[in-house]
């Protein structure tokens, strides 16, 4: 802790023990205003989490103050911190979805808690993964990225700080509020107001951060990695705002009413969702992709236009999809077929990154055989361009009427999150921990290669058995007997899933046990580097006049 | 020359953002946009009511426990999503749904026209323990319904946001919210006859989770299936018409 409060200056420690002094006070507030309302044991939250954090920076307060010769060098401890995060939260969410997966092959693992159950975890899997794993994954590697392509230290201590440690407070508050039943139960955005207004805040730091780094950057071109981080911040927060737009009950109560109904706000909702995916979980990390894989394979990118074509075309047209989600509802017809129209043209930009990256590795080809690393990175590119594929596919209507309210839109889902989301993230960590933490490389390599297989056969197990399950639910539901009435009973369906269900718990725990393995090989090399660092070693950081910052495409 | 053109614009940060912002908007506008506008979106039923607050309670309940992450409320124009589960969805049915809870996943069965196909006694013994009535379920058990008493005193809160979101809420709604959320579930009270004066002398008043002397959670959430499907004979009688017309 005194390491990282060191980094910063007296005043940004002072700004810092104000900000969590503000902020405990809230969660004072909170705590009082809202006793008998789950909104007091939120504000509890709030406050042990700025109140402890009070004493860490209090510890490193009277640390010398960090010297002038930083300002030659990137600043990395909000990422190195950022990347442990990203660990940590990816255990607990997958550990949490190979939970929800057992209990639907067996229900009563709930032993009558309330938080124990099937309705309440499943928004932690799905916010630890997305937004815990997900987005830390993104903030942490953003900020190196950011700083690397600019040839640009941030521009100052605290506000990466502020923007990560904030972050992860809304990641707490979302997940602890989803076990006390507080959520708006709009998929993809439970967390309710308060914590809505806090990620806004947070946002608006993480935009200035980056617009501030982009000023100071000794590049004339903004690289192509930071077009996809800031697509992601910037409609990311759009998203949130409009489809967060609602009344509370009172400043006491954590619950609160949509401002939205019906039909339109099942087309918020689902603009919202879709471009989650879009915006979160697909601009973001083809800014990691960008960055990663031609750095690691030592190409530079197979093409300049490529990227453009694909950057604009989904920055375009994704916004349009999101009603692929409601075909044959009771959304107005011309709106469901826009979205159709839209989720086929999207497979254009699509396979344009997923090519762009794949073409990258021509001449690099051994080492994608040898590291398991760049092979992370090369599956992922395969996965992105295969699940696009398949979402553009089951956004045509009649395939949707066999696809949606089953398991594979489930398949579907996690062929992206395992099979890109996952992969694209875990080799962007593998080649970026051995330069955080000045190692030649992570302290197993076998493990990697471990790590590797078990989140392959693990995806690939579980899209199976979801594809499978899917299908089967689909045509079962419209199978008619010769008397012209429905063959199967909804029960008759669910029973026929149960060894499917079993198969993609399966999947996940072997996806989970790889994230295990993964986080072992982090901490083992970041052990290694402080072992080394002890005995004396001075790691001198990267100047930015021998910046590695990557090759503009192209030049 | 495009590529000409894009090396000037990657030259400018705050060039860029102003278009990535700008490319992004046009399609959220054309599509949600005029949803508020074309006033078909949404079909005429004027026999269209209010939840109660103690079927808002159990909504909220509903929602609390993420019911909404396994049974959709939205049937679909398919012959054989009508055929098993009911008419088809109108956008009426959830005009006063803040948030709607259309679902997106069917791992149980949609929820749509779930209300007066059960009685109060199987709804309460199924979310007690599901598997004691569908042996083959999936489904958690939910028996800290029955042991939680319902948080009534703070409805009247309820109904004013409801008010400020544009659902038509009366002031004697919101000033006799709490009695009405007890009266409901309560029928031998005082309290019971506000009920259907100011709800309808349609809405169900009786003690849904089978005991009269308590108000539970699982009164609130036995009240709301039972109403899914029930506010408008909307859908009804468009399908009855439909039929007729063959």
């Amino acid at each position: 802790m005194v390491r990282f409060v060191s980094g910063l200056t007296v005043t940004e420690r002072q700004v810092a023990l104000v900000v969590l002094l503000a902020l405990s006070l809230i969660g004072l507030a909170m705590a009082a205003a809202g006793r008998g309302d789950p909104m007091g044991a939120q504000g509890f939250i709030v406050m042990i989490f700025s109140v402890g954090l009070g004493f860490a920076v209090m510890s490193g307060y009277y640390a010398p103050e960090p010297d002038e010769s930083r300002l030659s060098r990137y600043y990395d401890d909000p990422t190195k911190v950022g990347i442990v995060l990203t660990m940590i939260w990816a255990v607990i969410g997958m550990a949490v979805g190979v939970w929800v997966a057992a209990l639907l092959a067996w229900p009563d693992l709930t032993f009558d808690a309330a938080w124990a159950s099937f309705g309440r975890l499943r928004p932690v899997h799905t916010s630890g993964v997305i937004f815990g794993f997900g987005g830390n994954a993104l903030i942490a590697t953003s900020f190196h990225v950011l700083q690397r392509t600019s040839r640009a230290r941030l521009p100052d201590q605290f506000t990466p700080w502020f923007v990560l440690i904030g972050y992860n407070l809304f990641c707490i508050v979302a997940a602890s509020g989803y076990l006390m039943g507080v959520t708006q139960s709009k998929e993809y955005a439970e967390p309710e107001w308060y914590a809505d207004i806090w990620l806004v805040i947070v946002w608006v730091a993480y935009f200035l951060l980056y617009l501030r780094t982009l000023a100071r950057r000794k590049e004339p071109h903004i690289y192509v990695a930071n077009w996809y981080y800031m697509a992601f911040i910037l409609v990311v927060a759009v998203l949130h705002i409009v489809n967060n737009l609602a009344v509370p009950v009172s400043f006491a109560h954590a619950k609160s009413y949509s401002l939205f109904s019906g039909v339109q706000d099942a087309m918020t909702e689902w603009w919202y969702g879709h471009n989650a995916v879009a915006f979160f979980l697909t601009s973001g990390f083809l800014g990691m992709m960008y960055y990663y894989l031609p750095k690691r394979a030592g190409r530079p990118i197979f093409s300049y236009r490529l990227s453009i074509i694909s950057f604009w075309g989904i920055t375009f047209l994704y916004m349009w999809a999101g009603s692929h989600h409601l075909h044959y509802t009771a959304l107005p017809q011309w709106v469901q077929t826009l979205g159709m129209t839209f989720s086929i043209m999207l497979l254009v930009p699509s396979w344009a990154s997923a090519g762009n990256a794949l073409a990258t590795l021509n001449g690099a080809w051994h080492k994608v055989r040898d590291d398991a690393t760049l092979r992370f990175m090369m599956v992922a590119a395969v996965f992105y361009g295969l699940s696009t594929f398949e979402g553009s596919f089951m956004a045509i209507r009649p395939v949707n009427s066999l696809s949606h309210y089953t398991d594979w839109t489930v398949g579907h889902v996690h062929a992206g999150a395992l099979g890109w989301v996952a992969m694209i993230t875990f080799g962007s960590i593998y080649a970026l921990v051995p330069w955080m933490w000045k190692r030649q490389a992570m302290y197993s390599s076998r493990l990697v290669e471990v790590h590797f297989w078990l989140a392959l056969a693990g995806t690939i197990v579980y899209v199976f058995a979801m594809w499978n399950s899917g299908i089967i639910q689909g045509l079962m539901w419209r199978t008619y007997n010769d008397g012209g009435t429905l063959a199967y009973s909804f029960i008759d369906s669910m029973v026929a899933m149960h060894p499917y269900y079993i198969a993609r718990a399966f999947g996940g725990l072997l996806f989970l046990s790889g994230a295990v393995v993964g986080t072992y090989n982090v901490w083992m090399t970041i052990r290694a580097a402080h072992a080394e660092a002890a005995a004396g070693e001075t790691g001198a950081d990267v100047p930015i006049a021998a910046g590695s910052g990557a090759m503009q495409a192209g030049e | 020359m495009p590529e000409f053109f894009h090396r000037k614009i990657e030259r400018n940060a705050i060039g860029f953002v102003v278009a990535i912002v700008a490319v992004a908007s046009i399609g959220g506008l054309v599509e949600i946009a005029p949803l508020f506008t074309i006033h078909q979106t949404v079909e005429e039923a004027p026999d269209m009511r209010v939840y109660t607050p103690l079927e808002l309670a159990g909504r909220n309940i509903y929602i609390r426990e993420g019911c909404y992450a396994c049974h959709s409320q939205m049937i679909r124009t398919l012959r054989d999503e009508v055929e098993r589960y009911g008419p088809y969805s109108l956008a009426v049915e959830s005009k006063y749904d803040h948030p709607m809870l259309w679902g997106s996943k069917r791992t149980g069965p949609d929820l749509a026209r779930i209300g007066d196909k059960y009685s109060d006694a199987w709804h309460v013994r199924h979310l007690i323990n599901p598997r004691d009535v569908v042996p083959e379920s999936v489904m958690p058990k939910y028996g800290w319904l029955a042991r939680n008493e319902l948080r009534i005193e703070d409805l009247g809160a309820h109904l004013v946001a409801q008010q400020d979101v544009g659902v038509p809420y009366t002031q004697e709604m919101v000033d006799n919210a709490t009695r009405d959320a007890y009266g409901q579930a309560t029928p031998d009270t005082d309290a019971a006859s506000g009920v259907s004066e100011r709800y309808g002398a349609a809405t169900q008043v009786r003690a849904f989770d089978g005991d009269p002397a308590r108000v539970t959670e699982m009164d609130a959430l036995v009240a709301y299936l039972q109403i899914l499907g029930r506010l408008t004979e909307a859908p009804y009688k468009q399908s009855a018409a439909a039929e007729a017309g063959e």
